[in-house]
């Protein structure tokens, strides 16, 4: 087991925790702080798996390159929409479905 | 009691991901097609020596090219958000605060021309370039040196899309070479430098927007 697999299995429970936090946590600020977990967990599965041998695989390393970028977009565009919702209603979580 | 039947059950099931997803990635196969190899022998005419640069704008130029329309994309969507609300004024910070922002933004600036110049042979590139700048404008935002930003004006917009319009027009010159964003060897070298300038140059408006078109009025 090369450290490229340590890398990987870590990236994976990072994922995981992510899920978990973004289906169990109704505040928005912290579902997007587990949405970006997530990402960054995908990421570090791509990173490691690409260096699971001596050498590096560079063509999954620029596809992390562009997906950092993108996820940095899509936090600060859910940011300005969370800020929106609080000018709004007062309040930064969904309101609750419990009329089911 | 419902509540923590979800948790253990939202708990178990990741906890079976993971082990599964270990379990399957340990026991992966090496790739059937191995990347590595056509990576470094067309690297001599991709223009750069360095390879992730090489695939990052050369061999997969166009999944970058999506990346700045989707940034761009993202900064249109957050100023529709935000609207016409009043610009909060830059709170002055400490003195000494001041002072480290001013001393430290010139820096900055070298160490982002140095990375993009360095993409072309070593870690470093066009993105990495532009978060040092953006990084610089929302450090002197912070210190209450750099205003938040309104509404852009003409020149702003300009700047904001000319990575991407610049990027474009080089991928449209460059169609008659049969596949998207194909350079001809012998100018890729200083295509990919001009494409990494503009887009420098708005990705470190761009994220630098993301978060000073943020900085307005709480409740506006």
């Amino acid at each position: 087991m090369t450290t490229g697999f340590v890398f990987a299995i870590t990236g994976g429970a990072l994922f995981a925790l992510g899920a978990a936090g973004i289906v169990l946590i109704g505040d928005l600020m912290r579902r997007i702080l587990a949405f970006n977990l997530m990402g960054s967990g995908a990421f570090l599965v791509l990173v490691g798996l690409a260096q699971r041998y001596d050498v590096a695989d560079p063509v999954p390393h620029a596809m992390v390159l562009t997906g950092i970028v993108v996820a940095v977009a899509a936090t600060a565009l859910a940011l300005a929409l969370v800020r929106k919702l609080h000018a709004l209603t007062g309040e930064i979580e969904l309101p609750d479905d419990a009329d089911e | 009691m419902k509540r923590m039947m979800v948790v253990a059950f939202v708990v178990t099931l990741a906890l079976a991901f993971v082990f599964f997803l270990s379990a399957a990635m340990l026991e992966l196969a090496p790739a059937a097609i191995d990347l590595r190899v056509p990576v470094s022998a067309h690297l001599t005419e991709s223009g750069v020596s360095h390879p992730v640069t090489a695939v990052l704008l050369n061999y997969r130029g166009y999944d970058t090219l999506l990346e700045i329309a989707v940034l761009l994309l993202a900064l249109v969507a957050i100023l529709a958000v935000v609207g016409e609300a009043p610009v909060a004024p830059s709170r002055a910070a400490h003195p000494v605060l001041q002072t480290l922002g001013r001393l430290v933004t010139p820096l900055m600036v070298v160490v982002a021309v140095y990375l993009l110049w360095a993409g072309a042979f070593r870690p470093g590139g066009a993105f990495q370039a532009g978060a040092v700048l953006a990084a610089a404008a929302v450090l002197l935002h912070l210190v209450g040196l750099l205003a938040g930003w309104s509404s852009p004006r003409l020149r702003l917009r300009i700047g904001l899309a000319a990575g991407f319009a610049l990027f474009l027009a080089v991928a449209a010159a460059l169609l008659k070479q049969g596949s998207l964003l194909q350079y001809p060897p012998d100018a890729a070298g200083t295509l990919i430098l001009l494409i990494e300038c503009g887009l420098t140059v708005s990705l470190a408006l761009i994220l630098a927007g993301l978060f000073l078109f943020l900085a307005r009025e709480e409740g506006a």
